[in-house]
């Protein structure tokens, strides 16, 4: 039977591309877009970058014009929580009331994990939100002294280097040996570090946070570290990774497991598909199930997301079985990945090189290509993106010109 | 229909080539350049998914 009417709860990127693609593939019924911020949808990439280092405004994050936006013609409630789902019955619970839904798409992303104890302590700060980002925006306006990044992932990283850019003193603090060390390896991971220590961020690997002291008026002053250091903050972030908004779920019916568990078409359940960073869904090209937290994920499996649910519960589709593909961008460096690394990897470098912070490195595994990460060389991993997904072994990959 | 990119914002990850090589290339200088800037309304589709893709949201559609 025709899908009579789209329902899709939360309205970022999955949710607003998987809403553009049913429109453009000629849907024309209801499609109502939930979602719990007061915001229409926004590109969160800028808020670590060109947000946060005062460059950018927030009429430049829109993720669609105002005018093609409305040409949707979408139901659009925002500052709406759906705060449960049952699958026999369909019903959506939300904060405006429940409702009967036809077909459900799933698009509530992650939020950020806190440092135990630590959320309600002034000065303490994540970075999801737009929300998030205009208060330690304002904090980094306010001149302070020392900036403290817990965690040296994508995010703790490019909050460092904006800080930075913006003269900042900075200390980061990481648990692994190396920034990045589990993406990236060893290897490259030290000249992440390398690079940050250029910089001018006081860089401690291999220890954690043992907790943080307030003043007398309850705002951090200082983070206690784990080899019995203390390093004095007047802001601390938090970039200790994300957890999946999927409590709302509990109890629907839908399979529930770090992310809203899908099939190889991303169908969660009969008419339910899920999208984006809470999405967990088996990728045969990889032979893995995967949960991605990256931007092109998101607008891929959205795009992929709202077709299933236009087809038949049993068509046969092909399995969405991408590259995975980001980008971060940390001082000048333009930082991109695709495929799948790991920390044990066989790693090569096929141009450029790590010293003028211009290269391409492959990563091969079992004899194939599996991934590769460039350090400002973006046309390389496109086209090594290609390659790893006509399935090239190492050597072919590394026998390509380009 | 005209397709535009913002220089200033394109970074030449060649996500647009990918869909669509016979009106976007990145070329071995690592620049972007539009091959065709004017594709046949027919196209619409294929144009509004680059528009979609691109991470720099650099690409808008003139219509
Ligand atoms: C600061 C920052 C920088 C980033 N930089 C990069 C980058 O450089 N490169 C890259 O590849 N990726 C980057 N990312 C990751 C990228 O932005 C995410 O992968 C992407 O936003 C995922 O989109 P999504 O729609 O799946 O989820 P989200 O963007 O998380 O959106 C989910 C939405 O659902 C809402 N919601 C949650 N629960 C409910 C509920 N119960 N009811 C209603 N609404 C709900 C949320 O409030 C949110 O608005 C960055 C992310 C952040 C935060
Ligand atoms: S997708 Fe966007 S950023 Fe990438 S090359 Fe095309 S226009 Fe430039």
């Amino acid at each position: 039977m025709a899908r009579q009417s789209v329902h899709i709860v939360g309205a970022s990127l999955a949710g607003l591309r998987a809403a553009e693609t049913l429109r453009r593939s000629g849907f024309e019924g209801p499609v109502v877009l939930i979602g719990d911020e007061p915001h229409r949808p926004y590109d969160r990439p800028p808020l670590s970058k060109q947000f946060l280092a005062g460059d950018w405004e927030r009429d430049r994050l829109a993720l669609s014009p105002e005018d093609r936006f409305s040409a949707l013609e979408l139901e659009v409630r925002l500052g709406v929580q759906a705060s449960g789902f049952d699958l026999q019955t369909r019903t959506l619970r939300t904060s405006a009331g429940d409702e009967t839904v036809d077909g459900l798409l799933i698009a509530t992303g992650a939020r950020c994990r806190s440092l135990p104890g630590s959320e309600h302590m002034a000065g303490v700060h994540v970075l999801r939100s737009l929300d998030d980002a205009e208060t330690l925006r304002a904090e980094l306006a306010a001149g302070p002294r020392r900036v403290v990044v817990v965690g040296a992932g994508f995010i703790g990283a490019e909050v460092a280097a904006t800080c930075r850019g913006r003269g900042i003193e900075v200390s980061m603090i990481e648990a692994l040996s190396a920034p990045l060390a589990r993406v990236l390896g060893e290897e490259m991971g030290a000249v992440s570090a390398e690079v940050h220590r250029e910089q001018g961020v006081d860089l401690r690997c291999g220890v954690g946070v043992d907790g943080l002291d307030a003043d007398s008026n309850g705002r951090v002053c200082a983070v206690r570290l784990s080899d019995g250091s203390t390093i004095d903050a007047d802001v601390v972030v938090v970039g200790i990774g994300v957890v999946p908004n999927t409590e709302w779920l509990v109890g629907s019916g839908l399979e529930l497991d770090d992310g809203v568990v899908c099939d190889s078409t991303l169908s969660a359940g009969p008419g339910v598909v899920a999208a984006g960073d809470v999405a967990r869904w088996p990728n045969q090209r990889f032979g893995e199930t995967m949960r991605v937290e990256h931007w092109d994920n998101a607008v891929e499996q959205g795009v992929y997301a709202a077709r299933r649910l236009l087809a038949d519960d049993d068509a046969e589709l092909e399995p969405f079985s991408p590259v995975p593909w980001f980008w971060s961008d940390q001082y000048q460096i333009k930082i991109q990945m695709a495929g799948r690394i790991r920390a044990d990897d066989q790693m090569e470098i096929v141009t450029g090189s790590v010293e003028e912070r211009r290269f391409a490195a492959l990563y091969g595994r079992a004899g194939r290509l599996v991934g590769v990460l460039g350090f400002n060389r973006p046309r390389h991993v496109m086209h090594y993106k290609t390659l790893i997904h006509d399935g090239a072994s190492f050597d072919e990959a590394l026998a390509a010109s380009l | 229909m005209k397709v535009v990119v913002d220089f200033d914002l394109c970074e030449s990850n060649a996500i647009c080539m990918q869909i669509a090589p016979d009106v976007f290339e990145v070329r071995d200088d690592d620049f972007l350049y539009v091959l065709n800037e004017n594709p046949d309304e027919g196209d619409r589709a294929r144009m509004e998914e680059c528009v979609q893709r691109c991470p720099k949201q650099a690409i808008t559609i003139e219509d």
